[in-house]
């Protein structure tokens, strides 16, 4: 059930220095200079409110942004492979064969007038070259994988006369059909409710663990992101703040603004106080800030954040986070642990 | 699937019945009176009222319409006043050219519209775009009778390619599938196709342009289809509208083309309507109507039937 580790010794995903911009009048700088490696069979959690570029860095590792109005910069390699150069086949072999995406919402990204087995069917026989009586048998095999009951007559069911949680399955059993390496989890849960959101994020987790596949999982939920991951990345106006493991972040976040998601959690909440919520709106991304993006909204800014660029302090390997207060602690912080 | 069709057949038996009395009324609430053409001006009043009882005009309306529909469900819709021939034998014959002319008019344009319209959406706000939506705002702005005319000029008075006028050296009667007949379609057909043409093209663009945006592509590239399979799932999200609009277009040319076929004497329903018209041949009128309202029920039954089979949702309504 594990996939090859091929190249044992290079990460499964590598991310460096990627920007992107949609061009238009103003441009608008969707992701700026995010850096990250994953490992195979390991889960990234990226966080981030809406329009911090999380989903657009996700697209990009499977290049589904519109190429005429997107300009993309900086190195991004998959199974050690260069994504951004990729075109035509390979690039179609690349998407849904080697990685492959769940979207947020099922009802949207499934196709009305198909069935959910013929579009199971047809990824395997565009990637393997499956006969249909082949492929019809994988996607049966793939529907009872994420527990879809009576999985047969669900074969022949169009994705309308399915549950919301049901759909959700039926694509997660579409991106696994070819057994990806990477798999892309675009806020999954965000569109279920509450209940079905457990399910389904258990057994995204039961899954990645049999199969071994890498995972980078989107969310603006941090309770679904601790649920998750093993590692975290906070994202903030299309660049990473601060990443670290779970634990890291939970326990010792540095960056003002996993403070603030962490405050804003309604786990722990005391009934009829107002959670505490980080003020303000992300900035605008076609006209961010000379120093720290986050300055505007941050209770400790000085004038300093907001002129000049902003320094990183770093842990241990793959601990760091972008914020001119967390290396003045950073020392004092470091040398408790050390010890 | 099959329940969905019986019911809907069943729905179809109310649609006709009132159909059929809109027809009534309709050519009873118009002015004139029917016997006026075939009478004498000096006539004598005991003649008019003969003529009268035998035509059935005397009687209350409530009378004559349901002596009417019922001769007529046995498939007899009186007699022609200004000929005396069944109307039921003018109309299917006027019926069957009417048929091929329209039939072969919508698959040209069909064809065409949904190419056109396909290219159009598929590369949106390019040049080929523009040109396709030119050919079809073309299509829909310019009239037919008018664009008729033009061809007639150009390919048979100028050109001499083609005849000008007519259904064939058999008349009405004997139409053939061969090259001495279809030369006589033509120029009808094409002038035809031009109106469901410009409707399907841009009915299509917008369609295509539309599942376009939505998120289902994204979800078809991210699972590595090539081009060419995304194709196959937009035109098949874009079929169902794209028939129904292609069925109603069919019922408005079996009816609405007496400007086509008088310009070029086709001897179809519409030529007919006309005559009746001018004739005030009442039975004839009517008749006329009655069969091409029902054309039109069946019709729409069909592009429901047609659609329900491309989209499964519709199923439920």
């Amino acid at each position: 059930m594990t996939p090859s580790a091929t190249k044992s010794d290079h990460p499964l995903v590598s991310v460096r220095d990627l920007s992107v911009r949609f061009d238009g009048t103003p441009p608008v700088h969707a992701v700026n200079n995010v850096s990250f490696d994953l490992a195979s069979g390991e889960v990234l959690g990226i966080l981030g409110e809406s329009g911090s570029g999380k989903s657009v860095t996700l697209k990009t590792l499977l290049r589904l942004l519109p190429e005429r109005r997107t300009t993309i910069t900086g190195a991004v390699e998959v199974d050690g492979e260069d994504v951004i150069a990729l075109q035509g086949r390979a690039l179609a072999d690349h998407r849904g064969g080697v990685a492959s995406m769940i979207f947020q919402d099922p009802s949207l990204a499934l196709d009305p007038v198909y069935t959910i087995g013929q579009q199971i069917a047809e990824t395997v026989i565009r990637h393997e070259g499956a006969t249909s009586r082949v492929a019809m048998a994988r996607a049966l095999e793939m529907l009872e994988l994420v527990r879809i009951p009576s999985a047969k007559r669900r074969l022949g069911n169009y994705p309308h006369e399915m549950s919301g949680g049901m759909r959700q399955r039926a694509m997660i059993a579409l991106a696994l059909a070819c057994r990806p390496k990477l798999l892309l989890a675009d806020e999954p849960t965000t569109a279920l409710d509450a209940t079905v959101q457990i399910q389904i994020l258990l057994l995204l987790r039961e899954l990645q663990q049999e199969m071994g596949m890498g995972v980078i999982f989107v969310t603006h939920d941090i309770g679904v992101a601790v649920e998750v991951s093993d590692r975290l990345a906070v994202m903030y106006a299309g660049s990473f703040v601060e990443t670290g493991s779970v634990a890291d972040i939970i326990r010792d976040a540095r960056h003002p603004y996993s403070k603030g998601l962490l405050a804003a959690n309604l786990v722990g909440a005391v009934p009829g106080t107002r959670l505490d919520a980080v003020p303000g709106a992300p900035p605008a991304l076609n006209a961010l800030p000379e120093g720290c993006a986050f300055a505007p909204r941050c209770a400790h800014a000085e004038d300093l954040c907001l002129t000049t660029p902003v320094p990183v302090w770093s842990g241990a390997a793959g601990r760091w986070a972008r914020c001119v207060h967390a290396t003045r602690e950073g020392a004092t912080a470091v040398n408790k642990v050390a010890p | 699937m099959l329940v969905f069709v019986i019911r809907r057949i069943f729905y179809t038996i109310p649609i006709m019945l009132g159909v059929s009395l809109v027809c009534f009324a309709l050519v009873h609430i118009s002015p004139g009176d029917p016997l006026v053409s075939i009478l004498p001006p000096d006539a004598s009043v005991e003649l008019q009222e003969q003529m009268m009882a035998i035509y059935g005009f005397d009687r209350s309306y409530p009378e004559q319409f349901f002596r009417w529909l019922g001769l007529a469900m046995q498939g007899d819709l009186g007699n022609s006043i200004a000929t005396g021939r069944p109307v039921a034998s003018e109309v299917f014959n006027a019926v069957g050219n009417t048929l091929i002319l329209a039939v072969t008019a919508t698959i040209i344009g069909f064809t065409l519209g949904s190419l056109f319209g396909f290219v159009a959406g598929y590369y949106r706000d390019s040049w080929i775009d523009k040109l396709a939506t030119g050919i079809a705002v073309v299509g829909v702005s310019v009239p037919h009778y008018w664009l008729g005319m033009v061809m007639v000029i150009i390919f048979s008075v100028e050109l001499r390619w083609l005849p000008a006028t007519g259904a064939g050296p058999g008349g009405s009667s004997q139409w053939m599938w061969d090259w001495v007949h279809m030369q006589y379609l033509i120029l009808p057909a094409i002038t035809m196709s031009v109106i469901p043409m410009g409707i399907v093209a841009r009915t299509v663009r917008a369609l295509v342009a539309d599942i376009l945006q939505q998120e289902f592509v994204t979800g078809l590239q991210a699972k590595g289809l090539l081009d060419r399979g995304v194709l196959a799932h937009v035109v098949k999200n874009a079929a169902p509208t794209a028939l129904a609009v292609m069925g109603l277009q069919l019922g408005y040319l079996l009816g609405g083309s007496i400007l086509i076929e008088t310009v070029f004497s086709w001897p179809g329903t519409g030529f007919l309507l006309g005559q009746a018209i001018f004739q005030r041949d009442l039975p004839l009128l009517q008749g006329t109507i009655l069969v091409l309202a029902m054309f039109f029920v069946i019709l729409n039954l069909l592009v429901d039937v047609a659609q329900t089979s491309l989209d499964p949702r519709l199923q439920r309504g």
